[in-house]
């Protein structure tokens, strides 16, 4: 069980970070880590791409409101794409869905941070 | 042997894990006690509710402390439920003090895995104390 993270730059200042995997207690950090990263660079747009995330618990949530957090201090946003009908489900249950933009593909994802 | 005599998930069945207090060791007993759920009838979306709920069990016993450096899981299929305890030697989360209508407010990150674990599971109890350490039953029954 691992998490794959990919940070590729997108349209204007956006970032897209693609994970892939599951997103737990042992490899939330790594998560952490890329979005610190990319906010210490002062980037603030953000796209997170969970499309291709199996699994995620509430320390991967709390890594995903960290980083909201920080952008916003900056007038920045995080917009997620996640299709996956379980991780859709724990977003809606937790009230995360009224924080977040949640889109179903990049492109959406991608235009509503403008 | 005969196909007719082949084991099967039944009331009584109770299969019991340890783990080091890990974080990477709480994939483990996720995916372990996914396995013992899939011997009862409950729907994939039930088996990833029970998942999550173990891992975020798992996880309040890492945060939370436990000296000894390990967790307990024990699992008992009974006839149409699932009942999981999770066993640490820490002071584990007060369960009480959640205040779900505020869930969702960015800044209470800790709160979010007990309130996963009350919503995803039918039925969780609770207890705690300095000699025992903390002890959570959880119930997931299959839906009808």
């Amino acid at each position: 069980m691992d998490i794959k993270v990919n940070v590729r730059e997108s349209e204007g200042d956006a970032y897209v970070v693609d994970l892939t995997g599951e997103i737990d207690v042992y490899t939330s950090p790594k998560v952490k880590d890329a979005i610190t990263e990319l906010i210490d660079q002062e980037h603030y747009n953000l796209v997170i791409n969970l499309e291709k995330v199996r699994y995620i618990d509430s320390t991967g949530l709390g890594v995903l409101i960290g980083g909201l957090k920080r952008v916003r201090e900056h007038g920045g946003s995080v917009n997620l794409v996640c299709t996956n009908p379980q991780i859709k489900k724990i977003f809606d249950i937790t009230g995360l869905v009224k924080i977040f933009g949640i889109f179903d593909d990049e492109q959406s994802a991608m235009k509503a941070l403008a | 042997m005969n196909p007719q005599e082949a084991p099967t998930a039944s009331s009584g069945s109770v299969v019991r894990l340890s783990i080091p207090a890990r974080a990477e060791w709480v994939a483990v007993a996720r995916l372990a006690v996914s396995a013992v759920a899939s011997r009862q009838h409950f729907s994939i979306d039930e088996i990833e509710d029970i998942k999550l709920a173990i891992a975020e069990a798992c996880t309040n016993a890492i945060q939370h402390g436990s000296p000894d450096g390990t967790i307990d899981i024990e699992c008992e299929l009974r006839d149409d439920e699932l009942v999981t305890i999770v066993r640490d030697r820490g002071k584990g989360p007060r369960l009480g003090t959640v205040n779900e209508d505020r869930i969702g407010e960015m800044g209470r990150t800790e709160e979010l895995g007990v309130f996963l674990i009350r919503a995803l599971m039918d039925t969780v109890e609770y207890t705690s104390d300095a000699r025992d350490g903390t002890q959570l039953v959880m119930v997931k029954r299959v839906s009808e």
